[in-house]
């Protein structure tokens, strides 16, 4: 296939999939509001869209609330569209398109079936946005640096003193737990032998076992970076109700609001699905013949985004959050450390197995 | 550490699996208390005669002066009430009431009381003053509407008495 063709593929498979992703940011909104709910012994919203059960007297609707999100969406667009007066207007507008972009962009690399062919149309040796990328940790990281931006702008644009130190406090908590989140990606490359996320995929189906049995404390790691990075909770300090006049969103309003809240959801899902990727096994799940059925490797690694997910919001209600010096002492004096141990350990027992002590037992 | 980060996980997917306390209102509605204080009625009699004398000590007694009293004559032609007088204009200004129960405390005849209902929510303010024919309750079986025509010398007591008129 010419470039032009690959790029024209990749451009119609990348609207697809964003809309589909976007559509679970919609309804991840939902989950979160539901599910934190049942956990605290209530129902959440059940009025917006139902199925009404007959019979009853109004006590039980069917897929209460599943018109919420779209709700949500008109009550966002319809508000008052404004800025503060000393805001750069660039940066303004600019700072939650920064925070959304990179948010999406993670999901090119993911694979999210195994390879199949449609007549003239082959995806091998996997389905994702943008295949057989090299590279495709880095690229992910890299990325992930760059929503970093989108925060301090945000908090900076804001033209107010305590957005700017909540901008920066968060940009700092996030880049902390950037290194152990790092760091934390590399046993699996070092298992695999490759950077490339469908090779990772490739090497847990061959194995049959995810990389989450092999490298317990890299996955906890992964974890609760990733929680950090996301400021959910327990590290939601900046965001939290109490705490929102020094945020860095709090001079925005309407859709920009929106915005910075779909970054949040869209990294949740994003790095719950580079979570499944890299440590539960991407499309290679519970349910068998991924394989030969590609589409049941889509829904292998839907369970596991929808669990990683529902993981996420019971670690919410369950637990108090962090202060802020603990939380940066959490990162830097225990998760680093940690992690680099790991990586070493990890090395050492590779090269073990490899030409080693060890190379004898298998 | 872990343990206990464990557990309360553990307490809180408990309640997952518990069905959850919310009353699905209005659907259902929670019974009231015995003495709840909600929107306020002037009783009758079970004759028909209406028990409000219009002495407007409920007026006098109510800290928020929400409510609004005129008296006038009661004749054996007209009789509303077994009294000398009677309300002929009585309002309460439903923004200013706080659903204290000073007026039901103050009245020598029971005759305000306040009852169950608490859904009074209203979309323009005038229709907040709730006149005296809003309040007072339908006539019971067995009597007749007020205005009635009484033989006279049966109801001669400025105050009347507590039990009801025969």
């Amino acid at each position: 296939m010419t470039p032009g063709q690959i790029a024209l593929r990749a451009l119609i498979v990348g609207f697809i999939v964003s809309f589909a992703v976007i559509t679970g940011f919609a309804y991840t909104t939902l989950l979160e509001r539901k599910v934190l709910a049942r956990l605290q012994h209530r129902v959440g919203p059940n009025r917006a869209g139902y199925i009404p059960i007959p019979g009853r007297s109004g006590e039980r609707r069917f897929l209460g609330g599943f018109l919420q999100p779209a709700a949500d969406a008109v009550k966002l667009f319809f508000k008052e569209d404004f800025r503060p007066s000393a805001a750069d207007p660039w940066i303004y507008t600019l700072a939650p398109m920064l925070a959304v972009i990179p948010a999406i962009l993670i999901l090119a690399v993911i694979p999210w079936m195994h390879g199949f062919r449609l007549g003239n149309l082959i995806f091998e040796p996997y389905f994702a946005i943008a295949p057989n990328v090299n590279v495709g940790v880095l690229f992910i990281l890299a990325i992930t640096s760059i929503g970093i931006y989108g925060v301090v702008l945000g908090g900076w644009a804001s033209a107010s003193k305590y957005s700017v130190m909540g901008g920066i406090r968060a940009s700092a908590q996030m880049i902390s737990y950037e290194l152990a989140l790092g760091l934390s990606l590399l046993p699996p490359i070092m298992l695999a032998g490759s950077m490339d996320l469908g090779e990772i995929v490739a090497v847990q189906g061959e194995w049959k076992v995810p990389f989450a049995l092999l490298q317990p404390i890299a996955a906890v790691i992964f974890y609760i970076g990733a929680l950090a990075e996301l400021q959910r909770h327990p590290f939601d300090l900046l965001e939290a109700e109490q705490e929102l006049s020094s945020g860095y969103n709090v001079e925005y309003g309407g859709m920009r609001f929106g915005m910075f809240f779909m970054a949040e959801y869209m990294k949740m899902i994003s790095l719950s699905a580079i979570f499944a990727t890299l440590y539960l096994g991407g499309y290679y799940g519970p349910i068998p013949f991924a394989e030969q059925v590609p589409i049941i490797g889509l829904i292998n690694i839907t369970i596991k985004i929808v669990a990683s997910l529902f993981l996420m919001i019971w670690i919410r209600a369950s637990w108090p959050r962090f202060r802020y010096d603990q939380l940066m002492a959490l990162g830097w004096k225990r998760l680093l450390p940690l992690s680099l141990a790991n990586v070493v350990l990890t090395a050492a027992v590779i090269i073990l197995f490899d030409e080693g002590l060890l190379a004898s037992l298998f | 550490m872990i343990g206990e980060l464990l557990r309360g996980m553990a307490t809180t997917i408990k309640h997952l699996f518990k069905p959850p306390v919310t009353i699905a209102y209005p659907e259902v509605k929670r019974p009231v208390r015995y003495r709840f204080r909600g929107r306020h009625e002037l009783k009758r009699y079970d004759n028909g005669l209406e028990k409000c004398i219009g002495c407007s000590l409920c007026a006098a007694a109510c800290p928020a002066d929400a409510i609004f009293v005129e008296a006038a004559e009661n004749t054996d032609e007209r009789r509303f009430s077994p009294g000398e007088r009677y309300a002929s204009t009585y309002e309460i200004n439903m923004i200013r009431c706080i659903f204290c129960g000073y007026c039901e405390d103050a009245c020598p005849t029971e005759a305000i009381v306040l009852e169950d209902n608490y859904e009074l929510s209203y979309y323009d303010r005038a229709s907040t003053i709730y006149t005296k024919d809003m309040l007072i309750v339908p006539v019971p079986e067995g009597g007749k509407p007020t205005p009635q025509k009484t033989p006279p010398g049966l109801y001669n007591r400025p105050i009347p008495d507590m039990e009801d008129p025969k």
